[in-house]
């Protein structure tokens, strides 16, 4: 794949006939490979299962207290064959990273190596379970351990908390910290800055954990205004929550002043990570003075997105933070042990191998965090090694940079004349025909057989385009897409009204989302 | 390496492009004390995939697996069998490697799955509606209390004692950061849960009581009972069920008047994996409270062209949109493990779930029974599902080391759970599941036996 | 009866002591598809300038603020089953809430229908 359509076939125009393609309608309304698919309530029945399980005689004397089911749950079953064939069907209905390129800016689309499937399913990681006697999960914790390993020394920090489910649920952890460091030392602080291009859950997450939340100017360059900035701080502000580099696809290059000036008035510095893929192996947040950072193992550490999740957002903390993160946790001490610290004996284990009680601000969730992308991710940073890695960042930024050139002469860059871009560029609409946005380009993308990018996001542009190639794509598959986009947005420009209905060729057309909040409908119910 | 693309003459062509004599010139926006000068020191450099593999076999090697020992641990996390095409669905690319579906009409596969599985918890529950997964049932848990305050405007919660203590926990700690005012317990060990006790806490001010169901040392609570007095001071019943195949021989807690029902779906699908990732399951009653939920739904509508079809819905509540003022700072769900929840459950059916309810009640009763025999073991339930507490008068957390180097894993000691109630110390959580044997429960009882001597 | 309407894009009829809010045809305009409204509970004070409804399009949640200070009487239950009608007929049946007015005073610095018009065109 060198160059886009090198069959030289051109797609022809939908004629007046009935199906929407130009051919005849079909019986099915499937169209050869597009298979229509029913839910499983309208194709399976409560006789039908298809696992094979003992007949059980339920009438014999139980110890359920009075509390056995009487009433039917309405499950439907499908025997097994028919169950793959609805979930294959299903799955052909999805776009996906194995299936092309997937820029979707922010979220780090990378592709997800196989090799960490394969690890993750190892008895001795998927077959464990959490409270097991530490003697029997010692290799268990020794991945956790060698996991947070890696991730301290490619930050430059001091300490991990590893248990957070999800970048969301990593950066609450992280300003949790910080609130319970700013509370052993007695100073009650009230407000959060955020800046307005950060992602929604900075904001979400800084009113949870009961802040004010107030807004940091940008310059016209699309970064943090640091005069600006130093202005605001005070003995008020318990945080900065900084995304580095930030939504816009640019390097803070004040970072380091930010961080000074936030510690000089006794604040601490969050940083979301959900960016770090631009420089991993290459810039520890350690060095720029973070406190505070969560890291999406889905993003830059290839565990996959599987269509919303699981995420998995370990927190590396500064050494100020560091006695603060929550239980449980592992540790190696001198003798090489693995050992897993919880509510019992915590405070005795830091006081013997620290030199000071831990002041855990408690638990985030029941168990050690997400050991299945655990495995996943340490098996990605082995693969790559710090030198890989380094690569890594290099290549994500390389293919953006590359992006932004090529398209600089024909859409809206705002930030393009500043310098290079991060490992994402960021584009607008104003060029764009009246009557014609940015969610009509995105769906015009669709029909060339690409994923949108992101859309609307951040903020702090009009129709804002963010594109985010990683580095797992090659030149050819790159070139492609620029020509494609290229060719889109000249649509878009010269008013193309075929792109206000796209897309024309997926599953399904634009969804009606007004009439889905109207009246949710959010389960099935059965026929009268 | 195996997953760069790019060669270097790509990168030189490209560099040209772009108008940068190195890919140094692209970082020069880093401050000059943090950039690198090489690769990060004290990490080892890139590996082939034989190499990673035997690392990573090793460290799985120092683990003992579940299916190497007899295996009698639960506490908010079961062993059951998977079926193999559970694993083969969600490791289609098209499921494993697609995004969070924001562009519905190339996600329909993920968006009909949400909402399959939305309808298959809401049955299982007894509920009205469920959303599209959290994070993991105690986090699932904190969101509901957090929920009933949005509800009731009320802050007091009242945590039953025989509340998981890590849920309970989460809950506590995240409690600490919205003020509400968070009554907890331990749980008295009894033959059968103290609904009077907890009852009796109740009072005007209260939010929610939060009631685990089978609990967590394994009895079964009567949730209407609790409802009704829950009801009548103006409360939320938030019911926690931690064993999702228990729902096929008990009633659900939504039929017997829970508000909210949350819990953990590991159970069906997802395997113990070490604690994580699992999947949140949460629902609610009356479809009158759907705008305080927090989390993702998934929708019916149609599309331009009347086909019918699925979005995500609702997100006004959400943190993208709603910013400080969201529901919840929940951004993911557990896309992949409620795929997997949903294959399995879909595989088993009505009659399936039924079956295997009833082999798993089945099996823990001859456990129970078994153990009971043996001198100096008290079986404390009444009431039981597939799980169940014994009492011994020795340090229930060595036997279980002690037992472990055999190869036994014995269950889950209280004393682990409640490290600093010295009266728990001689308590033992026993879960049996389908995938424990006759001979499993012998070999059990045959060490207890001799241990207890 | 009176008609009076704020920078915010709402409108406030006065009648006798009781006041019926609601927002204006240019603010549904703006805002699109709507597809909820969160009415403040009957009961509760309202200050003026402070939040006192909630109003949703598919992708995006507005708050209302109340254009005086007062306790709210009814909320418009239409709204419930029916949203779209802040669409079709924002100023008449697609009303949000009513309530007393605790201080007149407060109607003063607000603008007539004619003043309004003139805001709008100056945007």
């Amino acid at each position: 794949m060198n160059a886009p359509n090198q069959s030289g076939w051109k797609p022809t125009t939908p004629a007046a006939g009935e199906g929407k393609f130009g051919g005849p309608a079909t019986t099915t309304g499937n169209k050869a490979l597009m298979l229509e698919e029913p839910l499983i309530f309208e194709i399976a029945d409560n006789q039908t299962t298809g696992v094979d399980l003992p007949e059980v005689d339920t009438s014999a004397t139980t110890r359920l207290g009075g509390m056995a089911r009487d009433a039917d749950i309405g499950l439907p079953g499908l025997a097994e064959p028919e169950a793959i064939r609805h979930y294959t069907r299903l799955s052909r209905q999805n776009y996906g990273i194995d299936l092309g390129f997937f820029p979707l800016g922010s979220c780090t689309m990378k592709h997800n190596p196989r090799l960490n499937e394969k690890v993750a399913r190892m008895p001795g990681f998927a077959d464990v379970h959490p409270l097991q006697p530490v003697d029997t999960v010692r290799g268990a914790l020794g991945v956790i351990n060698e996991l947070a390993h890696w991730l301290i020394k490619l930050t430059g920090m001091h300490g991990v908390a590893m248990s957070p489910k999800a970048g969301a649920h990593g950066e609450l952890c992280g300003i949790l910290c910080i609130r319970a460091a700013l509370e052993a030392r007695g100073d009650a602080r009230e407000v959060v800055l955020v800046p307005e291009s950060a992602h929604g859950t900075n904001p979400a997450t800084a009113a949870f954990a009961g802040y004010r939340v107030e807004g940091i100017p940008a310059n016209a360059d699309g970064r943090v205004d640091l005069e600006a900035l130093k202005a605001r701080l005070g003995p008020d502000v318990a945080a900065v929550m900084i995304t580095n580099p930030n939504t816009c696809g640019l390097f803070e290059p004040d970072m380091r002043a930010i961080s000074d000036a936030v510690h000089a008035a006794g604040g601490f510095v969050y940083c979301d990570g959900a960016n770090f893929n631009a420089i991993v192996g290459r810039v520890r947040p350690g060095d720029l003075g973070v406190d505070a950072m969560h890291i999406n193992l889905h993003k830059t550490f290839s565990t996959p997105h599987g269509g919303g999740g699981p995420g998995s957002g370990p927190v590396v903390l500064s050494e100020a933070l560091s006695p603060f993160g929550p239980l449980p946790y592992t540790a190696r001490t001198k003798d090489g042990v693995v050992h897993l610290v919880e509510e019992e004996g915590a405070d005795a284990f830091a006081k013997e191998h620290f030199g000071g009680p831990l002041s855990h601000f408690g638990r985030m969730t029941a168990f050690h965090g997400q050991m299945g992308m655990f495995t996943r991710a340490l098996t990605y940073m082995l693969s790559h090694g710090a030198d890989g890695l380094k690569q890594v960042a290099e290549d994500a930024v390389l293919n953006a940079n590359y992006i932004l050139r090529s398209m600089e002469d024909v859409l809206y860059a705002p930030y393009a004349p500043s310098g290079p871009c991060m490992h994402e560029a960021l584009f607008g609409d104003k060029d764009f025909a009246d009557g014609l946005s940015t969610m009509d380009l995105a769906k015009g993308m669709i029909d060339e057989g690409y994923h949108p990018m992101t859309m609307y996001f951040p903020l702090v542009v009009h129709g804002a385009m963010l594109v985010e190639p990683t580095e797992t794509e090659s030149k050819a598959t790159i070139d492609q897409f620029i020509t494609a986009f290229r060719s889109v947005v000249e649509r878009a420009k010269a008013g193309d009204q075929t792109l206000a209905t796209a897309p024309h060729y997926a599953p399904r057309s634009r969804m009606d989302e007004t009439q889905a909040a109207r009246k949710p409908l959010l389960a099935y119910t059965d026929p009268e | 390496m195996r997953y760069l693309p790019l060669t270097d003459t790509d990168r030189s062509a490209m560099l040209d492009t772009i108008g940068a004599s190195s890919v140094d010139d692209l970082f020069i926006d880093v401050p000059e004390v943090a950039r690198l000068d090489g690769p990060i020191r004290d990490l080892p450099m890139h590996a082939g995939e034989m190499a990673v593999e035997k690392h990573m076999r090793t460290l799985s090697k120092q683990n003992l697996a579940a299916a190497d020992a007899a295996f009698f641990l639960g506490a908010g996390a079961y062993r059951h069998h998977v079926p193999a095409s559970v694993d083969h669905i969600i490791q289609r690319g098209e499921f494993l490697t697609a995004y969070t579906p924001y562009q519905p009409e190339i996600a329909q596969g993920t968006l009909q799955m949400l909402f399959e599985f939305q309808s298959q918890v809401a049955r299982l529950y007894g509920c009205a509606v469920a959303n599209a997964s959290m994070y993991d049932g105690s986090t699932a848990c904190w969101e509901a209390v957090a929920m009933a305050h949005r509800v009731t405007k009320r802050k007091r919660v009242v945590l039953s004692g025989a509340l998981h203590p890590h849920y309970a926990e989460v809950v506590r700690t995240m409690a600490k950061f919205t003020d509400d005012d968070i009554a907890g317990a331990k749980p008295a060990i009894s033959a059968q849960p103290d609904n009077a006790g907890l009852i009796a806490r109740i009072d005007d001010n209260t939010s929610c009581v939060v009631v685990q169901y089978p609990d967590i040392l394994g009895r079964l609570p009567d949730l209407e009972e609790i409802a009704e007095a829950a009801h009548a001071k103006g409360a939320l019943l938030i019911a926690v069920n931690t064993e999702p195949v228990a729902l096929g021989a008990i009633k659900s807690p939504g039929e017997l008047g829970a508000d909210i029902v949350v819990g953990e779906g590991q159970s069906i699908g997802v395997g113990l994996q070490f604690g994580g990732p699992y999947l949140g399951l949460f629902a609610v009653r009356d479809k009158k409270h759907v705008r305080q939920m927090p989390g993702r739904l998934c929708g019916e509508t149609v599309d331009a062209d009347g086909k019918r079809g699925f979005v995500l819905t609702l997100s006004t509540r959400e943190q993208h949109i709603r910013r400080e003022k969201a529901t919840s700072n929940i951004c993911t769900n557990s896309g992949l493990c409620a795929l997997a929840f949903s294959v399995h459950m879909t595989l088993l059916g009505e009659k399936g779930l039924r079956q295997l309810a009833a082999e798993n009640h089945r099996l823990s009763c001859i456990a129970a029974d078994k153990l009971a025999a043996v001198p100096g073991v008290t079986v404390l339930n009444d009431s039981f599902f597939n799980e169940f507490t014994i009492m011994f008068d020795a340090d229930a957390r060595q036997i279980v080391r002690d037992l472990a180097e055999d190869k036994i894993l014995a269950g889950v000691s209280l004393g682990r759970l409640y490290p600093d109630v010295d009266a728990f110390s001689g308590g033992l959580l026993v879960a049996v599941t389908e995938t424990t044997t006759e001979e499993d429960i012998e070999t059990l009882c045959s060490a207890l036996k001799e241990k207890l001597a | 009866m009176a008609r009076y309407f704020t920078d915010e894009h709402e409108w406030i009829d006065v009648e006798g002591d009781t006041a019926t809010v609601g927002i204006t045809d240019y603010a549904q305009e703006q805002l699109g598809d709507i597809v909820f409204v969160e009415t403040p509970e009957v009961g509760s004070m309202v200050d003026k300038g402070g939040d006192a409804a909630v109003v949703e399009s598919v992708k995006a949640a507005s708050d209302v603020y109340a254009p005086i200070t007062g306790e709210v009487v009814e909320g418009n239950a239409a709204l419930e089953e029916d949203p779209a009608l802040v669409n079709t007929s924002p100023e008449e049946d697609g009303w949000f809430f009513k309530m007393t007015i605790g201080d007149k005073d407060e109607l003063e610095g607000l603008m007539d229908a004619k003043a309004y018009e003139a805001f709008v065109a100056s945007l």
